[in-house]
């Protein structure tokens, strides 16, 4: 990709993706380093070495318009989809203030009335969901060129929620992004305990779907994917199967050291970050020093969303309305 | 005319439609063919594209009426059998029960589960499922016994904000019938005293409130004043009328079609000793349907749920007769 032949638009989301890699590795890292040091309530789950799939995919959808359930290693799409990082370091740190009011945490996090469902631990369910909301707008004649977009690992195409899911949102053409990260192990388990196709690119298929597959350490090749994609479920396509290829750079989840992974397999294989450097610089996109900036200010915004957020109450059990219904102030 | 309690769920729908373009309503065979037991009928024709037919994929449909209803849709989901639901049951639970505790976000869905035992009906025909949906927190569970709280409490279920587990009875489908819907029925969250006694209280709901009447009229003939309850919805459950009822006589039988290792009738009777241990004349009883799969042959079935003479036999023991 030479720089003449990128449009200014082109050129905008690439910068917009990248910087949504910058900032998510940065929190991330940070995110880390306040787990080991025993301040974070809950997991961590990070998404290191996804960066360039999930940002892309974030990156192509439109925040105010479209709809996206992320999953557990998609902070960069959450970044490039416009998610306030304090929604982020409010609910990591168990505070009040934050999307959850502490009732739910971390990768759970959601807006759903923003468009961006707060995912439940039972993997492939966001599926059906995105379907829904796409079929509600649709019903009302409101849908027009909005899409959808969920994202799934190897692990979960096992699941009868996501089959159900995936042939649902065929049966009614719904524009759903269906990604499948495939990082080769689903926690600790190898892609030949978890499915027997030689590619699950060819479930596109039998799902009566289009499918795409991209190496999901090269960001300008997933961009281009995330781009096509989205195009096509606009245009009408329906649901646009993608399956990006990335082994992750961290464990399940901080508190694994991912031991499973061979070591021949961790040699081979590249962190997308510094492919997406190189990328920016060999294409002009952006200079050394332009990249320094962006980790610079990433570093900033970081510092202050975990600064704010640490300063903020946690909840307060005798605050808590403890209702599970919304409906108050009736018989019930 | 007299309405069945079948017809009473479509004319609530059919109303439903009518009444609000945010409803719609999804299930297997609910389309042109208008659904396994007609509830449906002639609805997808009546409301091009808003009646439709779904594919076996009870998860997917569940998911898929959730994401509709957090976009203002007021969907409609029918379970073909209530017994399906179980397919379905991390969606219920899991997704549309917690979605309002965990993201202040309401999911106004309406699940129709046909319950219950029919004669020849099976395993996986006949299941009662409204004691597994009201042990979680999130879920709204009403068990219509009569053919106007068919009629006003689907319509009630489906204009709530939080999701309802709508029990609907397949036994009562097509021999209940009333000769007018009444609009103006109790609030979903009240129970209602079917009948008045002195002398002991039933506290049931669904299909078995017609089995204690059935009783109370058996007993009655030896003098013997039998009050029963109709809980109507099971979450909310009505402690007040329950403990009035039990201020009252003095007695509870607790009486369910469901399974009998905990559930409502095991609330109840909970309930009723917790508040109101003071009151009682003598210890509670529960009766509910054997502790088996409910079984296929209408001799075994028959035998499985309670009946009017199991129910009287029940309630003689607790009157000391």
């Amino acid at each position: 990709m030479a720089d003449e032949k990128v449009s200014p638009d082109a050129l905008a989301k690439i910068h917009h993706g990248f910087r949504a890699m910058i900032l998510s590795r940065t929190l991330e890292n940070k995110l880390s380093s306040l787990y080991k040091a025993g301040k974070i309530v809950g997991g961590v789950y990070l998404g290191k070495g996804q960066e360039a799939i999930s940002a892309s995919l974030g990156t192509v959808l439109i925040k105010g318009k479209d709809v996206y359930a992320p999953l557990i290693r998609d902070q960069a799409g959450r970044t490039a989809f416009g998610e306030d990082l304090l929604d982020v370091t409010r609910t990591y740190l168990g505070k009040v203030t934050g999307p959850m009011k502490g009732r739910d945490g971390n990768v759970h996090r959601g807006r759903p009335k923003e468009g961006m469902p707060a995912m439940i631990s039972h993997l492939g369910a966001s599926l059906s969901y995105i379907a829904g909301m796409l079929f509600a707008r649709r019903l009302r004649g409101e849908l027009n060129d909005a899409i959808g977009a969920a994202t799934f690992g190897d692990g979960a195409t096992s699941t009868g929620a996501f089959h159900e899911g995936l042939n649902l949102a065929a049966v009614e053409n719904l524009p759903i992004i269906v990604l499948v990260v495939n990082n080769s192990f689903a926690y600790s388990t190898p892609n030949d305990r978890q499915f027997s196709c030689d590619n699950l690119i060819s479930r596109a298929e039998g799902y009566g779907v289009t499918g795409h597959e991209v190496d999901g350490t090269d960001f300008l090749a997933c961009m281009d994917v995330m781009t096509q994609a989205a195009e096509s479920a606009r245009a009408g396509n329906g649901p646009q199967l993608i399956v990006a290829n990335a082994l992750r750079l961290c464990g399940h989840g901080e508190h694994d050291d991912a031991k499973y992974i061979p070591a021949e397999l961790r040699a081979q294989s590249r962190d997308c970050i510094e492919v997406a450097e190189s990328q920016m610089q060999e294409n002009g996109f952006l200079s050394s020093e332009e990249i320094a900036n962006i980790k610079q200010e990433s570093k900033v915004q970081v510092t202050e969303a975990v600064a704010i957020a640490q300063r903020e109450p946690t909840p307060d059990p005798r605050k808590d309305d403890w209702q599970a219904l919304g409906m108050k102030n009736t018989i019930l | 005319m007299a309405l069945t309690y079948i017809e009473a769920i479509h004319t609530a729908q059919r109303e439903l439609l009518e009444e609000s373009a945010d409803v719609f309503i999804y299930g297997q065979d609910v389309g042109a063919f208008g659904g396994a037991f007609k509830a449906t009928e002639g609805l997808a024709e009546a409301f091009p594209g808003r009646v439709i037919d779904a594919p076996i994929s009870e998860d997917a449909m569940a998911g898929m009426v959730i994401g509709a209803a957090v976009e203002g849709a007021r969907p409609i989901l029918e379970m073909q059998f209530a017994d399906f639901s179980s397919v379905a049951f991390n969606q219920i639970v899991n997704q549309a029960a917690t979605h309002y505790y965990r993201t202040g976000v309401q999911v106004p869905i309406t699940v129709r589960l046909p319950s219950g035992g029919t004669p020849g009906s099976g395993p996986f025909h006949s299941q009662t499922m409204e004691s597994i949906y009201a042990h979680y927190p999130g879920l709204i569970v009403v068990t219509p016994a009569t053919v106007a709280d068919a009629y006003g409490m689907l319509k009630e279920a489906v204009m709530m904000d939080d999701p309802v587990m709508y029990c609907e009875h397949k036994f009562l489908y097509r021999w209940l019938r009333a000769d007018e819907l009444k609009k103006n029925s109790l609030p979903i969250g009240q129970a209602r005293i079917v009948r008045p006694g002195k002398d002991a209280t039933v506290v049931t709901y669904s299909a078995m409130v017609h089995e204690a009447v059935k009783a109370a009229e058996m007993l009655k003939e030896d003098g013997w004043e039998i009050e029963v309850v109709d809980l109507r919805s099971v979450k909310p459950i009505d402690i007040d009328t329950i403990m009035a009822s039990i201020s009252r006589t003095g007695r509870l039988l607790a009486l369910g079609e469901g399974f009998p290792w905990g559930g409502v009738t095991a609330e109840v009777v909970s309930l009723v000793v917790a508040e109101g241990f003071h009151l009682l004349d003598a210890a509670p009883m529960r009766l509910n349907s054997k502790d088996t799969p409910v079984p296929y042959h209408p001799d075994l079935w028959a035998a499985h749920r309670p009946t009017p003479e199991s129910i009287s036999v029940s309630l003689k023991h607790l009157l000391r007769l």
